[in-house]
């Protein structure tokens, strides 16, 4: 899978579609967390949404901007993908971005309005949180569909949005279990283990459905020796289910130890479903229609962007880990100082 | 019929869109510098007013900021849910300019913004005011690239167009194309401008409703001085963005004046209704002369008509006249309002203290001077920033049709064919929800303020009218 390093129209659209796919990734797991916590929101007690509020605060903008980056990066590196797929998900885009301006501003809004107004504030986040994970997975089934628009695809997509609701409130649980303390704690671990099968059922669907849409895929996955590249990621997979499994049915740990361990389980879990997709449908960024080197921009272009990227994007994800440790520890109530 | 439809409904809806998003960068990107400022202020004098006019401040910034994303987002998906056209013509030379203002800008602010917001007792004092300083240069270098851009497409260069695709052959004269410096220090003024009238406007509130705090002092007198300083400059280098205008976009500069035959003495249309049927004005009050003045130096020099612009066959190439015309005048007419109104605060301000009071050392204005009618008209004024610069973007974008980059591609070249009645009702949307946002932002704003009068601001500073801090508590951090 990798590229000709010697020639800029071989390697530029594999670099840009690496470093898209890798913004995609840290998108799905960051705003994953975040929106999980919101979908979260209406089990919580009041004391407890401003704790859950807490825990994300400092995080969801600069979370959200991965989004801004990997649609950016579509849409700068391969203007004609972007054209395809955002014209062909036109309803399911509008429903996500209505979603993420109510959960974004609701997010704000609570936090200095009158108490009465509080409610509705609160009802809006986890209502925009809902839409936005619904959306996503929406469009998530639909692309793994070939963006063909019928009823069985439609009927599939809508399987897939529910999944992927029901795995950001996983990897959102995970989350909770390592900020909060306490009963909130408690819940969350008992929400982790009762959305884990949102994760297995959505995991399970895509890699199900995949082969059978595309012949392609199909010999990429089922043929040998292919096969056995591919086996590490179900069996991986497998195994990292049934640890969650069975960490969260004994959490929390004496003393609180090891209250990462979830998040970073469920990290990894959401990495190698992703890692099986990119497989999947690389080179193709439009499913069997457009491969990155046909929808990609002139190479002089890809290569000034990548000036700016090569020096920019170490930095911010050095900047994210210093944000993620002056803000780590138990989550407090959100404080303007 | 139908692509028309889908043509209209698709500039309205991304006029709404990008109109909603412009309010909100227009207000970070200076308020950033005005919180650099206060922190700058809080860290040399140690006087907590600043620290105070930071922590109220601040809250809009967080509230603004959150607008402002969550309406970016909405904007890069705009590109191609609706014209993908644009990307796939120009995609070359606009992809690294977007690229850039997502990297070096976006992200800086977004990563840091956390650190600003909640980090002032978690990290050293030095870290905070560089996250600050940081978050205000994001925003600034976020509206570089992104003004490049769109004065590239008024007044692009630096290109080829190959296969009607465009690639870049001078990323120089590209990011310097002639309009950009213009439009660069025209909306960065504007922002400034803005943030003034809004820190202005809510300390008169705050003033109006009882709040005699050193913070609503300070804060009334850094926006009056600071609106007061800058509005000549804007309307300086208004006019230079006007002259650069004429020189690029004649049709432009001829619709915002109204202006249909060519001629030499052109006048200054004060009034008018502009007539597109009959290609003239009617009711119009002019100067003579003058125009041509403003524009030429020179009270006999020719401006070009808009009846230049109707090619042999009668295709339109200038820009529908009446919106430029009148967005035109509201931008001229807001911006002299402000200067008459920052002005007479001055004055006010200052013949308090030297007439009543005396001069004392590093004080020489005196917010008891202002009289109620002007602080009365500053409230309304505090969201003057935001009418000034839409109609400032109406009368530059509507003024660049039928062009999407001017000579190269049209409009209706871009729009993706989506059927008009699904951006109808996306539109309509959109509508319902930026209005009821808009709504909710300003009655926010109202209540912060409300709430930090009554001194419920989490800290309460105690004045008497001397102007001496009382009690100051500062809550230890959690």
């Amino acid at each position: 899978m990798l590229p000709d390093f010697t020639n800029p129209a071989d390697w530029l659209p594999w670099a840009f579609a690496s470093l898209m796919g890798l913004s995609i990734l840290i998108y799905v797991v960051l705003d994953g967390f975040d929106l999980g916590v919101g979908i979260l929101f209406p089990l919580a007690t009041p004391a407890e949404q401003d704790r859950m509020i807490g825990s994300i605060g400092p995080f969801w903008d600069a979370n959200e901007t991965w989004l801004v980056l990997a649609v950016g990066l579509l849409l700068v590196a391969f203007p004609q993908a972007h054209g395809m797929i955002l014209t062909a998900l036109y309803l399911p885009v509008f429903i996500m971005l209505v979603g993420l301006i109510l959960r974004g501003v609701a997010f704000e809004f609570r936090a200095k309005a009158r108490d009465r107004h509080k409610r509705l504030w609160n009802r809006l986040f986890f209502t925009g949180s809902l839409m936005t994970a619904l959306a996503q997975g929406f469009m998530l089934g639909l692309y793994v569909m070939g963006l063909e628009q019928t009823w069985a695809t439609y009927a599939f997509a809508t399987l897939t949005a529910v999944f992927l609701a029901v795995g950001y409130s996983f990897i959102g649980s995970t989350w909770l279990i390592h900020k909060t303390e306490g009963a909130l704690q408690l819940k969350s671990v008992r929400w982790g283990r009762e959305s884990l099968w949102g994760v297995i059922l959505g995991i399970g669907a895509v890699s199900l459905a995949t082969p059978m849409v595309s012949t392609r895929i199909f010999d990429k996955w089922l043929t040998f020796p292919e096969i056995f590249y591919l086996a590490p990621l179900p069996i991986l997979s497998g195994l990292l289910i049934l640890w969650l499994w069975r960490m969260l049915r004994a959490m929390p740990y004496a003393e609180d130890r090891r209250s990462w361990l979830p998040f970073a389980a469920a990290t990894a879990l959401f990495t190698l479903a992703y890692l099986g997709m990119a497989y999947s449908f690389y080179p193709y960024v439009v499913p069997d229609r457009l491969t990155i080197y046909e929808a990609a921009s002139a190479p002089e272009s890809l290569f000034i962007i990548l000036i700016g990227a090569c020096f920019v994007v170490p930095v911010i994800l050095g900047y994210s880990v210093l944000a993620y440790t002056i803000f780590r520890g138990k989550a407090t109530e959100l404080r303007y100082d | 019929m139908e692509t028309l439809d889908t043509l209209i409904l698709s500039r309205i809806q991304f006029a709404a869109n990008i109109s909603f998003h412009i309010l909100f960068p227009t207000i970070t990107i200076a308020l950033g510098w005005v919180l650099f400022f206060f922190r700058v202020r809080f860290a040399q004098t140690a006087d907590e007013k600043w620290m105070a006019a930071y922590r109220f401040w601040v809250k809009v910034f967080a509230l603004s900021f959150a607008m402002g994303v969550v309406s970016g987002i909405t904007m890069s998906f705009q590109f191609g849910t609706n014209w993908p056209g644009f990307m796939e013509t120009v995609g070359n030379i606009a992809g690294p300019l977007l690229a850039y203002e997502v990297l070096t800008a976006f992200f800086l602010e977004a990563v840091f913004i956390g650190i600003m917001l909640f980090g002032f007792s978690r990290v050293p004092g030095w870290l905070h005011m560089l996250a600050t300083f940081l978050v205000a240069f994001g925003t600034t270098m976020s509206a570089f690239w992104i003004i490049v851009l769109n004065s590239w497409m008024h007044t692009p260069q630096g290109f080829e167009m190959i296969d009607g695709q465009a690639f870049a052959t001078d990323w120089w004269a590209i990011i310097f194309n002639p309009s950009m410096p213009y439009r660069f220090a025209h909306m960065m003024l504007a922002s400034f401008l803005t943030v003034s009238f809004l820190v202005a406007g809510v300390s008169a509130f705050r003033w109006l409703i009882g709040d005699r705090s050193r913070e609503v002092r300070a804060m009334l007198k850094t926006g009056v001085v600071l609106g007061a300083a800058l509005i000549p400059v804007q309307i300086f280098m208004g006019d230079l963005h006007g002259l650069n205008t004429k020189e690029y976009q004649p049709a432009k500069v001829a619709a915002m004046e109204g202006l249909w035959e060519t001629q030499e003495g052109a006048p200054l249309v004060l009034f008018g209704i502009p007539d597109e049927e009959a290609r003239t004005n009617r009711a119009v009050i002019e100067i003579p002369g003058l125009a041509s003045f403003i524009l030429t130096h020179d009270w006999n020099g020719e401006l070009r008509g808009l009846n230049d612009f109707v090619a042999e066959d009668g295709t339109v190439l200038h820009p529908p006249v009446a919106p430029v015309f009148w967005s035109f005048r509201v931008m001229v007419a807001t911006g002299m309002a402000m200067l008459v109104l920052s002005w007479a605060s001055l004055w006010f301000m200052w013949r308090r203290r030297a007439l009543h009071e005396g001069r004392i050392a590093g004080h020489w204005l005196a917010v008891e001077g202002l009289p109620k009618p002007i602080l009365w008209a500053l409230v309304p004024m505090a969201f003057s920033g935001w009418v000034a610069t839409l109609a400032g973007w109406y009368t530059t974008e509507i003024g660049r049709q039928p062009w999407l980059v001017h000579g190269v591609m049209t409009t209706e070249m871009a729009v993706a064919d989506v059927p008009a009645p699904l951006v109808l009702g996306t539109l309509i949307t959109y509508l319902a929800i930026y209005a009821a946002l808009l709504f909710a932002y300003i009655g926010v704003i109202a209540y912060l303020a409300r709430k930090a009068a009554r001194g419920e601001d989490g800290r309460a500073i105690d004045m008497d009218h001397s102007g001496k801090a009382g009690v100051i508590a500062l809550s230890p951090a959690e």
